[in-house]
């Protein structure tokens, strides 16, 4: 009985910061101005649809990316002395405690003209625009949330038995097999909550998008912050929207995750 | 009739290992014949698991060869040696069914898909698992994980199987009823089977032969008869069943002392007045009346134990185990005579039973009456007694003078406890720092391969100063 009073609070809290506020999106997106009920904001958030999708895209690609840099990366934390893994996802880590908003600028500078990587390859007699276009805003992203692929992939990497690698070699695997037949299915976990903690908030960052992007390169999270102050009916429509997207997608995920513990 | 002589099929050829400047196994020779069952035994901490891993390619030796089938196979790696392990924690694949856990060495082999099919059910049949196919591994219990890991192992049809106490994690009723199948397992398919355990019962139930190991190195090898009724140390009669284990004098060839009764025996070839172990098996005591007994005490405890009475029966100071199927009563006296045949005698663990350190003083304290000198890189102080520096000294410490450190300090820190034997009297522990044995007597019992810090008292300490010339 003990237990349950002391469930209350956060009860109370999941009710004030989680279904109210959804309820709330819900009825402002199905209402005009004056509180009548319409499906108009759908219908202006129809003309962003090209938005949606280019979104959608970039956090795919990004989070794509992501996954084929940290997975070997973890791989390869698994196999180091415990203290180096310590001090490697510390480093990972480090970046993290700095503001999101000076990473950005900090892309901004190194990839602007004259910047750091402009002039490098221009010594190379390489020349090319490196920022405002989709290639920045991924590169970005996937700077961004990066350290949020490898830690999932590599907590569940490293709780893998090593008693079962030794299994599968005894009874004839290689590394290859080890790898594909042991590591890669029990990792599965790790990888989609991984792809899920990436995809999820680089489907609706904004700012990255405005700083690195260029024009055409808007991501729905800034429509979001455009359009709410102006037309809140709208923005609750686009974000209402996207969270059926982001479900969606979570859904496939865990299809996806119960197939490979079944096979 | 004399039967052909079996082939070996793998040997150990002086194996030696170091896991962190710690020896592990100390140059280790073992020959493994075909259609074998032989056990390793020995202490948690003896180097059995490493000698497995040994064969199985997943330690590699410092120095010495792994031989199968008459070719080295040191380099070898695991998966490509014909070799399957069931392992202690069945490490069974989670993610898999046991249908595909006992298949997948097959599936590497790249064999059929109907072969494959074919094989499992009859392997899952033979551990009894049949109609379990689909079945996720961790909705298992225990014992059948157990046989789904025997199974993914025997199916590969590999020469050997090792077996890394593959019984420890079942309850005991479990483990016997798995003890006489997989000895049956082992008959049906004919392979050699290598048996890690550290319980003598286990090995002694389900072996051809039994390897003896302790602190590195193989005590002996031979068969569950041998190892009982003839073994060759202390440790190993106190390691395999229930023993009384006492020292004794070998008198002459047949003639023994112990208790300070002189008995007669049939080992020979001890020498003249040799201090030696004996043993003699609680079962081989007969209790007779005062009168008629080579040895008398008094009955201290008895316990009824089913097929036997269990009795702790005091020799003087000694402590005597009998079992008997005829009880006597608490604090009577009674007689006891052993056989010749049953009175097992063993060369002593150690050859010395004083301590003895010869040494150097390198530094002298006449103020506070005591000096110092180097022991294995540690600089030991000698209370109440002074030499001056530079002085050859003899110390003879009795093993009652050595105890281990209780403040946690201690004169060496980090001795080894190789070996514990109760002597009816006190615990003999054999302890093993980086230079040395030593030998020490506790009426605790240490736990056997740990380390300990080990302290001198010099009280009881003789001294002997050398001339300069016999150092």
């Amino acid at each position: 009985m003990k237990s349950r009073r002391l469930t209350i609070p956060y009860i109370i809290w999941m009710l004030v910061f989680t279904m109210i506020p959804i309820v709330m999106i819900g009825v402002t997106a199905f209402t005009d101005k004056k509180g009548n009920f319409t499906f108009e904001p759908f219908e202006k958030a129809f003309v962003y649809s090209n938005v949606f999708v280019k979104s959608l895209i970039i956090a795919l690609i990004s989070t794509a990316i992501c996954l084929v840099l940290a997975y070997p990366l973890a791989y390869l934390l698994t196999k180091m002395r415990k203290s180096s893994q310590r001090t490697v996802v510390m480093l990972l880590m480090i970046p993290m405690w700095m503001n999101f908003l000076l990473r950005i600028y900090a892309w901004m500078i190194l990839l602007q003209r004259n910047g750091p990587l402009d002039t490098a390859l221009s010594l190379l007699g390489i020349h090319g625009t490196y920022i405002g276009n989709t290639a920045a805003v991924i590169v970005g992203m996937v700077y961004e949330y990066l350290p949020f692929m490898v830690l999932p992939v590599y907590t569940v990497m490293s709780k893998i038995d090593p008693g079962l690698i030794e299994a599968a070699q005894d009874l004839g695997a290689g590394n290859a097999s080890v790898f594909g037949k042991v590591i890669l299915p029990l990792s599965i976990p790790g990888i989609i909550s991984g792809v899920t903690m990436v995809f999820v908030p680089s489907a609706s960052t904004f700012l990255v998008s405005q700083y690195l992007g260029g024009t055409d390169d808007i991501m729905i999270g800034d429509v979001i912050d455009k359009i709410f102050w102006t037309d809140e009916n709208t923005g609750a429509a686009i974000s209402l929207v996207m969270m059926v997207f982001i479900f969606v997608f979570l859904v496939i995920m865990n299809l996806f995750g119960d197939e490979e513990a079944i096979a | 009739m004399k039967q052909p002589e079996k082939k070996t099929v793998v040997s150990l050829r002086d194996i030696f290992v170091r896991f962190d400047g710690e020896v592990i196994l100390n140059h280790i020779s073992l020959d493994i014949k075909e259609k074998e069952f032989v056990t390793i035994l020995g202490p948690s901490g003896c180097g059995k698991t490493t000698t497995l891993r040994i064969i199985g390619g997943f330690v590699s030796p410092e120095n010495g060869d792994v031989i199968f089938d008459g070719k080295c196979i040191n380099e070898l790696p695991p998966n490509k040696r014909n070799v399957n392990t069931v392992f202690q924690k069945y490490s069974l694949f989670p993610h898999l069914n046991v249908f595909d856990n006992v298949a997948f060495g097959l599936k590497l082999k790249k064999l059929p898909k109907d072969e494959i099919k074919k094989k499992v059910t009859k392997m899952l049949a033979t551990v009894d698992l049949k109609g379990y196919e689909k079945r996720p591994v961790s909705k298992l219990s225990g014992g059948q994980q157990q046989r789904v890991a025997i199974a993914r192992a025997l199916v590969c049809d590999p020469e050997i199987i090792l077996l890394d106490e593959p019984l420890g994690a079942l309850d005991l009723k479990l483990r016997k009823s798995m003890q006489l199948e997989l000895k049956e397992i082992q008959r049906q398919t004919e392979k050699t089977f290598i048996y890690v355990t550290h319980d003598q019962e286990e090995a002694l139930t389900m072996s051809d032969r039994v390897v003896v190991m302790n602190n590195g190195s193989i005590e002996q090898i031979g068969t569950p008869e041998d190892i009982y009724n003839e073994p060759v140390n202390a440790f190993v009669a106190d390691f395999i069943g229930e023993a009384n284990i006492l020292n004794g004098t070998m008198i002459d060839d047949c003639r023994i002392r112990i208790l300070g009764k002189e008995l007669e025996c049939v080992d020979k070839g001890f020498g003249k007045n040799t201090q030696v172990d004996v043993v003699i098996r609680p079962e081989d005591i007969e209790i007779t009346t005062p009168e008629r007994g080579q040895l008398t005490g008094v009955v201290e405890s008895t316990v009824f134990k089913g097929v036997h009475y269990e009795m702790s029966i005091m020799c003087g100071k000694c402590e005597i185990l009998v079992h008997s199927t005829e009880s006597a009563a608490i604090g009577s006296t009674v007689g006891m005579r052993v056989i010749p045949f049953n009175i097992q005698i063993m060369n002593k663990l150690l050859p010395f039973y004083d301590n003895v350190i010869e040494t150097t003083v390198t530094y002298s304290n006449e103020a506070e009456n005591s000096f110092a000198f180097e022991l294995e890189d540690e600089t030991v102080t000698v209370p109440g007694r002074c030499y001056p520096e530079g002085t050859k000294l003899k110390i003879t410490l009795p093993p009652d003078a050595l105890s281990l450190a209780g403040d946690g300090v201690g004169d060496l820190k980090d001795v080894y406890i190789e070996s514990v034997v109760y002597k009816g009297e006190h615990n003999e522990i054999i302890l093993e720092s980086d230079e040395r044995k030593w030998l020490m007597l506790s009426d605790t019992d240490e736990q056997v391969a740990t380390y300990v810090p080990l302290s001198f008292d010099f009280g009881k300490a003789s001294f002997e100063t050398l001339d300069a010339g016999e150092v």
